[in-house]
């Protein structure tokens, strides 16, 4: 099988005097390694320029509000049964009267708390939620936890705030957008 | 020598001094930055802005480092090889020119750390005195890895000393001096030895990446091979004095370089620079203007020549050992003889460019060589 039309049959033939000399092949060596020198870096400096990461990357988990503002969480454990790294826990709760424009359902989560030290970011949630309550964001990492207490992440820091939807791109392949330049940060 | 003299003096040893460090200490920090250029990335750029303070954090962390010596190893000699490194690696640019002179009152200070007749010989004596660094620090080890390295660099540093001492004798023959001064006056202006002595330039710009240990001949610490070569058991601020006694060597042999054949302090149009200066700001100070334009002259020629140790390091593979040593022994040596005897004879009859003729059928056999090379045939593209 070939791969590319690049290779080069290698020989043992004798070399000639000026292969000899070895001065001709390095100072082609050398223009070749100083056209790297002048040339664009690929390295993306990290911390600086953040690249963007396409819609499929699974970052920060988000319980998502329907359309209404109502969160759609319906505290089934779904999630919960298919995390494989067992992050995931919640306590029901029954929808009182008067809770109608809260919760979307007749249940909804209480509590609902993920352990981002046991979180291995598999997106299998997101896979296993009926409701499309649960979703790894594409445009936002968990933050670095210095403290134990900062790791379990409850619903204040996992629902979705109101002034901050999140919208992911659409999938297929016309409206995916293409590379950005580096010196973009994810959106 | 009266006091005025003798502080002058001190101050401008120090300085040269310190500036030898430094700049030995900024190389480590440049050679990863070039690596890092030539290979497509920024090298070291987060302490600091560019990665400035980045010299200051490898030496912290080298002196923070828990300094071992192997309980097989023989003490004092193990501590007595880096001293040793470091020490031939400083003591060599005393000899080294680096301006003309100094005017001051009446006193004329050349700009040098001591002027003697015997400069290049001296330069000589203590660089194979480096190899003494390597060899007994490989020793004390008492590891075969760090003494089959050690070895390699006594045999790799005597053998191309042989073609280092032979290249430069064709410009002794030409300037008639041993004292670097005398050299690098004698090449004023722009009649810098590089137009008289090509051959010799190449053969030892070579031997003088032999002699520095440098890629493409640093078989003494060929990691492939010899796990670290001769500094293999050395760690903390020993193997420090052994790498920066790499780049001091670096320095000193770019700034040898540049004295030898590239001129030195010398630079196209000095004399009209220098009467300028005179003419407009009164005899000292114009004249100490110009040994200081003269120097940053100089210092911008050892850069180019650290930069260009560097370019090649991370251009070129390492050699074989077999290859090497043909290297040195079969070609560089024959050549070096040949240009003496050439240079001789240009100097018999007064040809000034005679050793051109070298290089010009060198270039001729190499064409024809390649010329009537047999074609490859053409491979019928695999489908």
């Amino acid at each position: 099988m070939q791969l590319t039309n690049r290779s080069k049959e290698v020989s043992n033939k004798q070399m000639t005097l000026a292969e000899k000399m070895y001065l001709p092949a390095i100072a082609q060596g050398l223009a070749i390694t100083i056209k790297h020198f002048f040339g664009k870096k690929v390295t993306v400096p990290y911390p600086e320029v953040k690249r963007y990461l396409g819609p499929v990357f699974r970052g920060h988990h988000i319980l998502k509000r329907d359309e209404e503002g109502r969160e759609r969480c319906t505290a089934c454990g779904l999630c919960a049964v298919a995390c494989p790294a067992e992050a995931i826990s919640m306590v029901a709760a029954e929808r009182k009267k008067g809770e109608e424009n809260l919760y979307r359902e007749e249940k909804y989560a209480a509590v609902y708390e993920i352990n981002m030290l046991r979180c291995i970011f598999c997106g299998l949630c997101e896979e296993a939620c009926p409701k499309q309550a649960v979703y790894l964001r594409h445009d936002k990492l968990v933050p670095i936890f210095t403290e134990r207490d900062q790791v379990i992440y409850g619903k204040d820091e996992l629902v979705e705030k109101m002034n901050d939807r999140y919208i992911r791109t659409n999938p297929d392949a016309q409206a995916t957008p293409t590379e950005p330049s580096f010196s973009r940060s994810a959106t | 020598m009266n006091l005025t003299e003798l502080i002058i003096k001190g101050i401008l040893i120090l300085v040269l001094f310190g500036v030898t460090l430094l700049i030995a200490m900024y190389s480590t920090w440049a050679e990863r930055k070039v690596a890092g250029f030539i290979q497509i990335r920024f090298g070291p750029n987060r302490a600091g802005p560019g990665g400035i303070l980045q010299p200051l954090a490898d030496a912290g962390k080298m002196f923070f480092k828990e300094d071992f010596i192997p309980s097989q190893a023989n003490k004092w000699l193990f501590i007595l090889g880096p001293c040793l490194a470091i020490l031939t690696a400083l003591m060599s640019s005393a000899v080294i020119p680096f301006g003309e002179s100094i005017k001051y009152d009446d006193l004329v200070i050349p700009v040098q750390g001591i002027e003697i007749n015997i400069g290049i010989l001296y330069v000589f004596g203590v660089v194979s005195l480096g190899v003494y660094g390597l060899m007994v620090g490989g020793w004390a080890s008492n590891n075969k890895f760090s003494l089959l390295g050690a070895i390699r660099a006594a045999s790799q540093n005597i053998s191309y000393e042989i073609g280092f001492g032979l290249s430069i004798i064709a410009i002794l023959m030409m300037t008639g001096s041993l004292s670097i001064r005398a050299i690098v006056e004698q090449q004023h202006g722009f009649a810098w030895n590089l137009f008289n002595q090509p051959l010799g330039f190449i053969i030892f710009l070579t031997c003088a990446f032999a002699e520095c240990n440098r890629t493409p001949f640093d078989l003494p610490e060929c990691e492939t091979e010899l796990v670290g070569g001769y500094h293999t058991e050395y760690s903390s601020m020993k193997l420090g004095f052994y790498l920066f006694a790499e780049y001091i060597n670096m320095f000193v042999s770019s700034a040898i370089i540049s004295s030898l054949y590239f001129g030195g302090y010398n630079y196209p149009g000095m004399d009209w620079v220098r009467e300028t200066l005179t003419g407009s700001l009164g005899a000292a100070t114009g004249h100490n203007l110009a040994t200081l334009i003269g120097t940053l002259v100089l210092f911008g020629k050892i850069f180019f020549f650290i930069f260009f140790f560097m370019w090649v390091r991370w251009t070129l593979p390492r050699f074989r050992y077999d290859q090497l040593m043909n290297l040195g022994w079969k070609t560089f040596i024959p050549l070096s003889i040949l240009n003496v005897v050439v240079t001789g004879f240009g100097l018999l009859f007064d040809i000034k460019y005679a050793t051109w003729a070298i290089v010009v059928v060198m270039v001729i056999l190499a064409l024809v060589s390649s010329a009537r090379a047999p074609k490859p045939a053409v491979q019928p593209q695999r489908t």
